[in-house]
């Protein structure tokens, strides 16, 4: 590189502005991204309370809409154990079951389950379930139904305003509905269906009724299991 | 016609985005199932160009022409990934609506088209101005899809628009019995109303031609006739 040598080198030159320029445009490059990934960065910094607030504003709210803020007097989200994935919940990674408790009493048991033999992939649920083994209410978390066809199980897209598809899970229990009659119409239970969309009738009726036998037959253990722990 | 006003009527028809330039149709065939989704998506976008372009045109003399695609993709995914974070904050209620269609938006190729195109090269005001203009030729598109769908396919127009307005509910167009034609719905319906879109904007365009040329010939013919004596 030194141009005491004395040495005559055409090539020399040349590599070494190309070395130049590489270095040159690198630091560029790297300027930009060092800035860019600094101002994300203090925007996440910024932001992350206030998603988290809201996020559990949001779950607070779903659980609201299966289990009644009056049937309680607990901390709820602060009273959870961690489920593995289990067959009978048809879930696929650990998920984490409130514990709703009134007077220090077990009142009601908050958790997801899915379906997996929906039309278009899973079927989220979430149910919540009375200490008596009363299924409190289901709804749908999340699914990829045929839009204006299957996707009446969420009742945000049922036509039926006034009372919906999913409720007539409502206030259900096994000891009232056998498991012989916890299937859709179709296939000779108590469950309506709408015509020419069974399949997501059909796989929300069985994975809550699965997820509700799963529930009543656990519900002493899941109440005394210590909070903030794995469940075995 | 003055600078600005050509900018806007690019965006918004001669350039359209949707129906011209035919970028992005990826979000645009997704989204387009109904208005509100329509209308959510396109707002977003329009947001992220204006802020993209006037970013770009601002850092244009401090990027190297060898690296300015990398430096382009870096500072769009850094605005989209700033807005859907800031949105998320502070403007939750909106977020619950549009969040699911704002990193869609990093996947549109017509926001880097528009700022290599126009916002590399051109002051920062015109380029916010074009990016806007350009994402509003995309939202009445967009817009307008969705209505044709969901009007189709449910019979109704502006479902789900209460998630945005309160008040505000669906209004059902055809009658309450009517069946519903759910490929409008489906992705295949998506391909058709653009189709049909784009063939609408053709013959408008050729009709716009032919008058032009009759209208050319006749002043050539009136000039012809009319010889001075």
């Amino acid at each position: 590189m030194s141009e005491t040598t004395g040495n005559f080198d055409p090539v020399a030159p040349r590599e070494a502005g190309a070395l130049r320029i590489s270095l040159r445009t690198a630091a560029i490059m790297l300027a930009f991204t060092v800035v860019f990934t600094a101002l994300m960065a203090g925007i996440y910094g910024v932001t992350a309370p206030l998603v988290a607030a809201s996020a559990e504003k949001e779950k607070l709210a779903l659980i609201g809409e299966v289990l009644p803020s009056a049937l309680y007097d607990n901390a709820l989200l602060d009273d959870w154990i961690e489920v593995p994935p289990l067959r009978d919940l048809g879930l696929t990674d650990a998920t984490r079951l409130y514990r709703a408790r009134k007077n220090g009493g077990p009142a009601g048991l908050v958790f997801e389950a899915a379906a997996a033999d929906g039309y278009s992939g899973r079927i989220g649920l979430l149910l919540a379930v009375q200490a008596s083994g009363d299924l409190l209410a289901v709804r749908v978390t999340g699914h990829r139904e045929t839009p204006g066809l299957g996707d009446y199980i969420e009742p945000k897209k049922d036509k039926n305003k006034a009372r919906p598809w999913i409720t007539q899970f409502d206030k259900l229990s096994l000891a009232a509905v056998t498991p012989e009659r916890w299937r859709v119409k179709k296939d000779g239970g108590r469950f309506d269906q709408r015509a020419g969309a069974t399949i997501s009738a059909r796989a929300v009726t069985g994975a809550s009724g699965r997820a509700l036998a799963w529930a009543t037959n656990n519900r002493e253990r899941l109440f005394a299991a210590p909070s903030g722990r794995k469940f075995e | 016609m003055n600078g600005w006003r050509s900018i806007a009527w690019n965006g918004l028809w001669k350039q359209n985005t949707a129906l011209i330039q035919l970028l992005g149709m990826c979000p645009l065939l997704a989204m387009s199932n109904s208005v509100v989704n329509g209308l959510g998506l396109g707002l977003a976008t329009v947001l992220v160009m204006a802020l993209s372009n006037l970013t770009v045109s601002a850092l244009r003399s401090l990027i190297p022409y060898e690296i300015r695609i990398p430096v382009f993709i870096l500072i769009i995914a850094a605005l989209v990934t700033i807005v859907d974070l800031a949105m998320n904050a502070f403007l939750h209620d909106l977020y619950l609506v549009l969040g699911i269609f704002i990193p869609l938006i990093v996947t549109n190729c017509i926001v880097l088209a528009r700022v290599e195109a126009f916002a590399a090269k051109n002051p920062v005001l015109a380029s916010a101005v074009d990016g806007a203009a350009m994402a509003l030729g995309l939202t009445w598109v967009l817009a307008l899809l969705g209505a044709i769908r969901e009007l189709v396919g449910t019979g109704a127009l502006f479902a789900g628009i209460e998630m945005i307005v309160p008040a505000a509910h669906a209004i059902q167009i055809l009658s309450p019995d009517y069946p519903g034609f759910l490929i409008a719905i489906l992705p295949p319906g998506a391909f058709i109303a653009l189709g049909l879109l784009i063939a609408g904007r053709n013959w408008l365009d050729a009709r716009a031609n032919r008058r032009l040329r009759l209208q050319r010939e006749h002043d050539r013919g009136a000039a012809a006739t009319s010889v001075p004596a």
